[in-house]
This record gives C-alpha cells, structure tokens and sequence, in this order.
C-alpha cells in the first residue's frame, strides 16, 4: 500500500508547515473511496446474491477475471468484556470471499457471512466497478442505491414492530394495587 | 485402558440405516424443510449456533434435523463442521451499544434512555397449551409504531457515568486475545478465556450453576441490569483489503449483570459486574452466563471462593457438553478387553479370600 506511507508523509508535511495540496489531495480522494466501497460493501452484505445478480443483469459489465475463485472458511467474532471493554472470542461465524479484477485493472474484494460464494464473487465485481472510473457512478445509481433502499426499508419495518412493544413501567405505592 | 475391538461392519451399517429410516419418520408426514427449522425453531437453531460456537443458520438448522432433534448431538455436529474449514482471521470487536435492538429491558430502571422494549418474549405469557397452534394458525396482524431515533445507551454505560458501576477491564497494549480453540487450557484463566468458554458452555449446565449461586452457593446479589437481543454489524479487518470489510449482521443477546457492591480503604463502594454474551436470543443462556462470570471473579474480587460456581477449574472443565457427551457416552462403547482383565482380577480376589477364609471353616468344623 504505497498510498499509507503517504498518510504519514503527508502528516510530517504539516508538521514542518509545508503543506503539500499535491499529496493531500491523493489522501482524501483515496479516504473518500474507501468509505465509498466501505458504504457498498455494507448494503452489499445485507443483499440476497439474487438480488445483486438481478441488479448487474442489465448493466453493461466491462471484461473482468476472477482473481480470487470463492472460497468458505472461517472468521472468529469477537466481543468486549461488559461490552465495551477488551476484546474476547465468542464463536466463529463461516464467511465466503472472493476477489475479481477489471480489465481496466481495478481489483475488487467480496467477503459476506455465509457460505454463499456467488455472492462474494458478485460484491467483489460490484467492489471492483465502485472503483472505476467508468462504472463508478453507474453501480452505485444502479444497483447499490435500490439495493439500500430495500435495505432500509425492511430495517425500518423491523423498528415499527419493535416499537409497538415497548412498554412503560409503572412502580406502585404499596397497598395501591 | 481401552482396546480396540475389529468387527461388526455389516451390523454398523445397517443400524444406521434404520436410523436413517427413523430420522425420516412416517412417510405419510410431510418431510422438515432447513427453511421450516430455522424459521419455526429459531430458538434452537440460536442454542446450536451459540454452542456449537459456528454462526450459521443454515448448517444448525442441517445439524438438528440430522440429529433428529438432539442438540448436543446437533452441537457436535457443528463443531466437527468447523473443523473442516479455514479461518480467515478474527472480527472486529463487535458494538453492542449500536445494536439494533429487537429487545431490551432492565429490570434496575424503569426508565432508561431508548425506553424498554419487550420485543419477541415468553415473559408474560400464562404457560398455557395453546390449541389453536395444532394445526394451520395464523397469527394476528402486526401492530407497528413509529420507530424513535434515539440511541440506546447500555444500561451499565449510564450508571458508569457516576462511578456507581466498576468500568470494564481494558485490553493492555499488545496484549493477544486467549483462545481455547487453539491451546490448551491452563488454570488460572483470565476473563477473555472464561468468557470463550462459558459462550460454548452448556446451558444446562451454566443455568444450574447460576441457580446455585442465587441459592447461596457463592451469593453475589444480582440484579438483570440489562438484557438485550437484537442485530450487530460485524466488520473484519482483511489484510488483502486494507481496511474494516463490513461481512454482515449477526442476531446477539447480552447481558449486564449489576452485582453487590465493594469498596476499600482506597476505592469507593461500587456495584461489580458479570457479563453474558451469545449468539441468536438466547437469553435465559447469557443471564446464567453472566451469574457465573461474576462467580469466577471471586478471586480477582477478594471473595471467599467455597462454592462450585467460583471454582473456575470445575466449571471451565465441565461446561462443554461435546466433551462430556464424548466421555460418558464412550462408555457405552465396547470396553470387552478392559473389562475381561478387572473380571480377572476381581476372580482371583475372590479366590484368595475363599482360601483364607478355608481354614478357619475347617478348624470350625473340627470344633
């Protein structure tokens, strides 16, 4: 990752007080794209592989490789101790991952809960397009914002039912009854 | 001592034939679907995924039909799975403060930030055979409210605020995470460890020893502080990536356990904690889990530890149910050789005690 070592490049700069626009530039365009595949890589995880393959159906996909064939294995989930306290092991959840690459170059990555490989190798393209410069826009327009959309939908249906039972405890006086 | 026996194949095979035969049941019924286990028997899917400690629907939903409905055979089922695969790496910590809550309640404060949500619970219910879930019932629509934005702090982070609650203990700087799945156990544990284990501890079997400990058996006064059940986001640091990849949700229950207070000389009086975490709803799980949390922390605490719940040799070493099964259902196993060796033994004991005995009946009879 030549880019990280230009983070710190970047901080000594501005601790001498020569601020370079160059460099600092590359650093926030390269943060703005990792939150941006970070941001679809959360709505992608959430998604059927039906769903996202039914999304890219209609969308023009340039020449691309699997560079990574899908593969299942394991990853150990974590918790804290009083939940917000050191770090403990709670149990293994099994993960599918997969990577592709675009002709243009562009290298995308897909990992997701499961066992579903299609669906790592589909959200490593869909990482990979999120990159490129061509198909950037078009996927998130096409197939991340629907598929957020949905995401949202159902999350807010879930906190209606939720909220219909929350309750309000009342603690009497006694002989009140 | 226990030797192998040779044999028996043709018998094996056909036993397990039968069992597959049984498994399947009548075929005038129809056959379970994975879908249908996992949607209508979510609590047990939940129990196989927390202590079969591999988050999977699917496959413990495939384990319990294999298993015909056992779950510790389920459990084991799983855990034989695990074993089959790589693993990757370990998640982020997961936050259970931003946990999108299907449940929470306290039983400490009635009103706490976020509200109390009773969410999907057997509490309340009257424990009455319902009739009516026989055959084809549907359920009555669902009644819903508009969701409130506000964050739902935990509990224990409120009190904390104060100082009323000890904080949790913090990671040292390096420090690696324990994890019984790759070394060994060794006494004493510290808490990462007890933890791991008690999250793939038995319910059965943490229930009864936190029941003991509310029966006296190393009492710590506790109160429910929080429990809750919902959704959490789990990111895993890929170093082919080179940042946090979000894999997902997984459904979790905590619980923070509020116990009696200590203080010293130094320190002022505050409430102690235990902490219980599993995956699916399992709370009836994390409420014992988070009793013999407290429990174990009776040396760090400076309690007397007497009682079996405090003796974290006896609970780390009998919590696991796949291990217990194995050794007391290995002696159903042939033991023919092992046994054929004591009968031996046993034979010439009984012997030697007739002979010493011969003399005294001769010189009786003599008399």
């Amino acid at each position: 990752m030549a880019l990280s070592y230009e983070v710190v490049y970047y901080h000594r700069q501005l601790r001498c007080g020569k601020f370079c626009q160059r460099f600092g530039d590359r650093v926030t365009q390269h943060n703005n794209q990792q939150a941006q595949r970070k941001a679809a890589m959360a709505v992608l995880a959430h998604a059927e592989a039906g769903e996202i393959a039914a999304r890219l159906r209609d969308f023009a996909l340039p020449d691309h490789q699997d560079l990574r064939t899908p593969e299942n294995g394991l990853v150990m989930l974590r918790g804290r101790v009083g939940g917000d306290g050191a770090p403990f092991n709670l149990g293994e959840a099994t993960v599918s991952r997969a990577a592709v690459r675009l002709a243009s170059g562009e290298v995308g990555f897909g990992y997701t809960l499961g066992r579903d490989g299609e669906k790592a190798r589909l959200i490593a393209l869909c990482d990979a397009l999120v990159q490129s410069r061509d198909f950037g826009g078009a996927v998130e327009r096409d197939v991340i914002a629907p598929l957020r959309e949905q995401l949202m939908i159902r999350r807010k249906q879930a906190a209606a039912e939720t909220a219909a039972t929350k309750v309000d405890f009342y603690t009497m006086v006694r002989g009140e009854g | 001592m226990y030797v192998a026996v040779k044999g028996g194949e043709r018998a094996i095979e056909n036993a397990h034939r039968l069992l597959a035969h049984k498994r399947r049941g009548d075929h005038s019924v129809p056959e379970l679907t994975l879908g249908q286990i996992s949607e209508q028997l979510g609590l047990a899917v939940d129990r196989v995924m927390s202590e079969g400690s591999l988050y999977d629907r699917e496959l413990a939903a495939l384990a319990i039909k294999q298993a015909r409905g056992d779950l510790i055979e389920a459990i084991f089922l799983v855990r034989a799975f695990r074993a089959t695969l790589p693993r990757f790496g370990a998640s982020e910590p997961v936050d259970t403060g931003a946990m999108r809550v299907q449940r929470r309640v306290s039983s400490t404060f009635k009103d706490i930030p976020g509200g109390q949500i009773l969410g999907p619970t057997f509490d309340y219910t009257h424990r009455l055979l319902d009739p009516a879930l026989a055959q084809g019932f549907v359920p009555d629509a669902l009644v819903t409210t508009e969701a409130s934005t506000a964050p739902t702090p935990r509990v224990t982070d409120i009190l904390g605020r104060d100082g009323l609650i000890e904080s949790s203990p913090q990671a040292e700087v390096g420090a690696s995470v324990g994890d019984l799945t790759r070394e060994p156990l060794n006494f004493p544990a510290d808490r990462d460890l007890r933890l791991q284990n008690l999250a793939r501890g038995d319910e059965g079997f943490l229930l009864a020893m936190g029941y003991s400990t509310q029966r006296g058996y190393g009492r710590n006064h506790p109160f429910a502080g929080e429990i809750r059940f919902g959704e959490v986001e789990v990111e895993f640091s890929a170093e082919d990536v080179g940042f946090a990849v979000p894999l997902g949700s997984i459904a979790l229950t905590e619980c923070q356990m509020v116990n009696q207070f200590k203080g010293s000389a130094t320190e002022a009086p505050c409430f102690t904690r235990g902490y219980g975490l599993a995956f699916g709803q399992s709370e009836r799980k994390t409420m014992s889990m988070a009793l013999v949390d407290r429990a174990l922390r009776a040396r760090e605490l400076g309690e007397e530890a007497l009682a079996p719940a405090q003796d974290e040799e006896f609970v780390m070493s009998h919590s696991d149910n796949v291990q217990a099964t194995g050794f007391v259902e290995h002696l159903k196993l042939p033991h023919y050789v092992d046994f054929q060796s004591e009968l031996g033994l046993l034979r010439k004991l009984r012997k030697e005690f007739t002979d010493a005995q011969a003399p005294d009946a001769m010189k009786e009879a003599a008399e």
